[in-house]
């Protein structure tokens, strides 16, 4: 028996083995193109169409929105959504397309839509047939995301929308964005409203989507113009004024701290994707020469090397304790760590692969010579984008320190 | 093997953790142990051996002292979570007593089969106990013992014992012609000398003890071998104790910030001094998170239980420092006071960083176990 499968209940362990039965027989080849580290750098409608095809088998077979009702069709079960995605990265399946859809969006509108409207969007979401993404920073709003200027003049029914939003990642695939923006300009969190918005239907008519490119030299994120809008009221989700309340189900979410499970799947430890953990590390310094050895007999390194296998191990033991009640002191206190760890542990790692791969760090994607197929440091600029997105760890720390912790607030 | 999800800390070890938290607070709250402990700040002062008996007779009492002897020898068998719960509140409260001792000495014990058991009744009678192993130039590993045996009888001198001058019993490693003996020696039995040590942490003791030609009991020819399999509890019991003291430095230090005005604003208001406490917290947690898997290997994988220990101990050392650093700095001008509490969470933790070893120690033992061909 494996380790997670030590404590299921009745139904999670059929629900298991119903998983693994169907992921021995369904897991995807290899891809027909290089895919990206991540879905946030999907370049190419090749890349696209390869991963929409198995989020669309898996969500057919019921691996996707488990935990949701049958309604707004989800599987309906109960702590379910955890043991699947624990099949999906034991199988090394690619990873999701549809992740601002799943992460965030999802719980969003299912917490605070109006029934019609999760009804129409939830199952088209959950197959990845519709993309998502997220409207939330803005050129004058990064941390302090309250001050979002982008804003919403009613006429009737309807709403007249004009703004521009940055960074966001996926808008040249998406069908519908989560979009935050100002209905008052008189009052800073209460000025704030949520919507729902279709931008693939209405680009060249009030929305324009452009690309930018990342460090990297990756595009996958954009920036998206609103000039003119006009969308219906019913797209709105929750109250008018409620949209700070509507972001922080949001943003709990998509730092891992929410109470609705992402469906996630194999992600970077995907056959056909680079494996980006420690253990990986160990590879890459047994395999580069160093003086006479390999940079694994150098002192210094192992010490780094074993500081980063602890770090996600305990990483990886505070998820397994946060369900242990006696073992816990504040409820969010393990939960809200989630998104820190996990972008600064990817940062320290990929930075410790570049230091030991040495001068072969240097060489990048298209170079032949490249350990790894060069990315190593891929991955290490790609956690900035981990590191700053979804709240920056500086925010992280304040949230931290001033939610758990109680000290005073420091704005 | 495998592990169960919830560590196998269950309702029992829940009760005993809450319980061991309420008897320290009501018997021992911190102002109440900086009386005891630092009633001499004399630098020059002579060692001295300050804890209260009663209240260790108490947990005897309470068969705390006898938590991990296995059931068959007469006591709890409890699991080494739950342990490890309990010592967590003895962290946190920074509480002097012989119980880390007394249980470091039962794992070695329950390790030598038959021949450890009139010791390990012994200690279900309540009897404390001092593990003395290691040697002046502080080698962590139990093979380097200063200690020999010929003739059946017991020489040389261990440095570092920890709480020696508490025990009732030395549990000695030393060499031997067939290669290691375990001995169970009565702290004071004629030719044995404890000299105390003149140590900064003020809850603790340690010595030198010297056994010169002492007749004892032999509890095992094959003593490395218990030994080293012991350690593995006995690293995870320290990290225990250094997490929960560690949480104690936590919390003091954010109530101090966040009452504590200048620039018309509480200290925890200023980044510089909140995100280090939030690293803190996040440093704790991962010490927490892999010592109880490091305790549930022991239960439920021995094969995995040094490795994890290894883990948590090097993550607990680290917090320890860190944690003490910053308890210190944040409290400023006071904190660098007698008078202030922190400085005696400050001197246990710096004190058992390096106990058993540091975390540099741990992650090239690590190393050698992940990493092998490569040294």
């Amino acid at each position: 028996m494996s380790d997670s499968a030590h404590r299921d209940s009745p139904e999670q362990a059929e629900f298991r083995q119903y998983c693994q039965d169907w992921l021995a027989n369904n897991t995807p080849g290899e891809p027909p193109v290089r895919l990206p580290q991540s879905a946030l750098e999907i370049m190419t409608e090749a890349q696209l169409a390869y991963l929409q095809d198995w989020q669309k088998a898996a969500y057919d077979a019921g691996l996707v929105g488990c935990d949701y009702p049958v309604e707004v069709g989800g599987g309906g079960r109960k702590d379910c959504q955890r043991i699947a995605n624990q099949e999906m990265i034991r199988a090394r399946t690619p990873f999701f397309p549809n992740v601002i859809g799943l992460g965030m969006a999802a719980p969003t509108v299912f917490y605070h839509g109006q029934d019609a409207l999760k009804q129409q969007l939830l199952p088209r979401l959950f197959s990845g047939e519709d993309i998502w993404c997220q409207g939330f920073s803005e050129p004058g709003a990064g941390s302090d995301l309250a001050s979002v200027q982008t804003f919403a003049e009613r006429k009737g029914d309807k709403w007249v929308i004009n703004g521009h939003k940055v960074w966001t990642s996926l808008a040249h695939f998406a069908e519908w964005m989560i979009l935050l923006l100002r209905t008052d300009k008189s009052h800073k969190y209460d000025g704030l409203s949520y919507f729902v918005v279709p931008i693939r239907s209405a680009l060249g008519k009030g929305v324009t989507v452009r690309p930018l490119i990342k460090i990297t030299g990756e595009t996958g994120f954009n920036e998206v113009i609103f000039d003119n809008l006009e969308v219906d009221d019913s797209f709105r989700l929750d109250e008018l004024g409620k949209g700070w309340q509507v972001a922080m189900t949001t943003l709990l979410h998509e730092r891992g701290a929410g109470e609705l499970q992402t469906p996630r799947s194999g992600g970077m430890t995907s056959r056909s994707t680079h494996e980006t953990k420690a253990a990986a590390v160990m590879d890459l310094a047994r395999n580069t020469p160093r003086g006479e050895g390999c940079a694994a007999a150098d002192p210094l390194l192992r010490d780094r090397l074993m500081q980063a296998v602890i770090r996600e191990k305990a990483f990886e033991q505070s998820q397994r304790r946060s369900r242990v009640q006696p073992l816990l002191d504040h409820p969010m206190r393990l939960p809200l760590q989630n998104k820190l760890l996990a972008s600064e542990i990817a940062q320290e790692v990929s930075e410790l692969a570049l230091d030991v791969a040495g001068p072969a760090g240097s060489l990048y994607l298209a170079d032949a010579n490249a350990p790894a197929g060069g990315q190593w440091p891929l991955a290490y600029m790609n956690t900035f984008g981990m590191t700053i997105a979804a709240g920056t760890s500086e925010v992280q720390r304040n949230i931290l320190g001033e939610r758990v912790l109680g000290m005073p607030k420091s704005k | 093997m495998s592990q169960p999800n919830d560590f196998g800390f269950g309702e029992e070890a829940a009760l005993l953790k809450d319980s061991a938290r309420k008897f320290f607070a009501d018997n021992l709250p911190v102002d109440a142990l900086h009386r005891l402990v630092a009633d001499n700040p004399d630098p020059d002062r002579a060692p001295a051996v300050i804890w209260r008996e009663d209240l260790w007779q108490q947990m005897v009492e309470l068969g705390w002292s006898m938590l991990a002897v296995p059931e068959a020898a007469g006591g709890l068998g409890m699991p080494l979570v739950a342990v490890a719960g309990l010592v967590e509140e003895l962290g946190r409260a920074a509480f002097p007593c012989p119980l880390l001792g007394t249980l470091n000495a039962t794992y070695v014990l329950a390790a030598c089969g038959d021949s450890g058991l009139a010791a390990l009744e012994e200690i279900c009678g309540g009897r404390s106990a001092a593990l003395a192993l290691t040697g002046a130039s502080g080698s962590w590993q139990a093979a380097d013992t200063p200690l020999t045996v010929s003739g059946g009888r017991l020489s040389g001198t261990a440095s570092y014992v920890q709480d020696a001058g508490k025990a009732d019993r030395l549990l000695a490693l030393a060499h031997c012609d067939s290669g290691f003996a375990l001995y169970w020696v009565d702290a004071k039995a004629d030719g044995v000398a404890i000299d105390s040590d003149a140590i900064v942490d003020l809850t603790r003791d340690q010595a030198r003890v010297t056994f010169s030609d002492v007749e004892a009991l032999r509890v095992s020819d094959n003593g490395l071998v218990a030994v080293n399999q012991a350690m593995p509890a006995i690293w995870t019991l320290l990290a225990a104790d250094m997490a929960g003291a560690a949480e104690w430095q936590l919390q003091t230090t954010v109530e101090y910030v966040s009452t504590r005005k200048q620039f018309e604003r509480p200290l925890g208001f200023f980044q510089a001094v909140k995100h280090p406490l939030v690293d803190v917290m996040i440093r704790i947690d991962e010490t927490r998170s892999l010592l109880y898997n490091a305790a549930c290997a022991w239960d439920h994988e021995p094969e995995k239980a040094a490795q994890y220990a290894h883990m948590a101990k090097a993550s607990a050392s680290d917090l320890a420092g860190y944690a003490s650093s910053r308890s210190v700095q944040y409290h400023g001008g006071i904190g660098f006071t007698w008078e202030c509490f922190v400085h005696l969470y400050f001197k246990r933790q710096k004190h058992s960083q390096v106990l058993f070893g540091d975390g540099a120690w741990h992650r090239a033992q690590l190393a050698d176990i992940l990493l092998p061909a490569a040294a």
